[in-house]
């Protein structure tokens, strides 16, 4: 902390021995962004979440949510991204140790549990589309593809994000404190996790 | 969670801390998954439960939620001011697509 001192004469924002960024507040910037950004990610969820809420009894009667859905696959899928919850976290405290072997470890086992549910969620979107719930089929069936679409979109990205952070991190070209930059992104990763608990609860165990 | 869990040692920044170990973020993830386990059991026996059913689904999610944010992403241990940008945006979801559902008489059906 004694780096903050230097700060006002060279005019720049003060590093530690990791990097970091101090700031007025004494708290990192980066995750104080990130954090706002996913109270705004609260504000797209909920609105998708209730749009489906509204719309999930507007469908033919044999193509609804209880004909449709398979919760054992549903709910093995959910306990898939709940272990990647894990396995981040898990990363995170090995990045924190300067641990970057199981850092890198972990983060690969993450994305290969987010890549592991994503599959799970096209069989899931394939098989409906074969039953003959399409898009456009109801207001029920553009709710739910939307909604559940949305937060694949996220996952994907987030696989993306961790795949590219492990490259970074064996180059060695990971800008800044290490250890914040993989907080950054477990930060994500678990809200993602966070959606999907919502979802599983609300949209598949709740009866329409 | 008790007291030998947590790490001893602090973040480079002020009021943040790296918060349980990992056998403490493992016992999270086995209560996670239990609770996951009793509601997919609720699910299934939601005709012997009755107006208990969605009550008990909904605290169940909750404990599930704020396990997440709170551990797995330290708000527990964090400053409080990263808890308060995200409550806000929560919040300001909750309210607002609240009063979006009401006004469209959704509770009421």
């Amino acid at each position: 902390m004694a780096d903050t001192a230097v700060a006002p004469a060279t005019g720049h924002d003060a590093h530690d021995d990791h990097g970091a960024h101090h700031s007025s507040t004494g708290l990192s910037n980066n995750k104080l962004a990130m954090w706002m950004f996913l109270g705004s990610e609260c504000l797209l969820f909920g609105g998708l979440i209730s749009t489906y809420m509204l719309y999930r009894g507007r469908h033919s009667e044999n193509l609804g949510p209880d004909q449709v859905w398979d919760i054992p696959f549903t709910s093995a899928s959910s306990f898939v991204l709940l272990m990647s919850s894990l396995t981040m976290v898990l990363a995170v405290s090995s990045a924190h140790r300067k641990d970057d072997r199981n850092t890198k470890v972990w983060l690969m086992v993450t994305a290969l549990l987010g890549a592991l549910f994503v599959a799970g969620q096209v069989y899931e979107f394939t098989t409906f589309y074969r039953e003959g719930l399409g898009f456009t089929t109801s207001l029920f069936s553009s709710s739910f593809y939307t909604l559940t679409g949305f937060h694949g979109v996220h996952v994907t990205v987030g696989i993306i994000m961790l795949t590219s952070l492990v490259g970074m991190i064996g180059k060695n070209r990971v800008p800044g404190d290490k250890a914040e930059t993989v907080e950054l992104f477990g930060l994500y990763w678990h809200f993602v996790d966070v959606v999907w608990i919502l979802i599983f609860t609300l949209v598949y165990l709740i009866p329409a | 969670m008790t007291v030998t869990d947590t790490d001893q040692h602090h973040n480079t920044h002020e009021g943040e801390s790296h918060g349980l170990s990992d056998m403490g973020y493992v016992k999270i993830a086995v209560f996670l998954a239990a609770v996951t386990a009793i509601e997919v059991a609720l699910s299934y026996t939601q005709d012997q439960l009755g107006a208990a059913f969605l009550p008990l689904l909904l605290i169940l999610m909750g404990v599930k939620f704020f396990c997440v944010i709170l551990y797995f992403m330290h708000l527990k241990f964090d400053s409080k001011l990263f808890g308060l940008m995200f409550y806000i945006g929560m919040f300001l979801a909750i309210g607002c697509y609240g009063v979006f559902l009401l006004s469209m008489h959704f509770f009421s059906s």
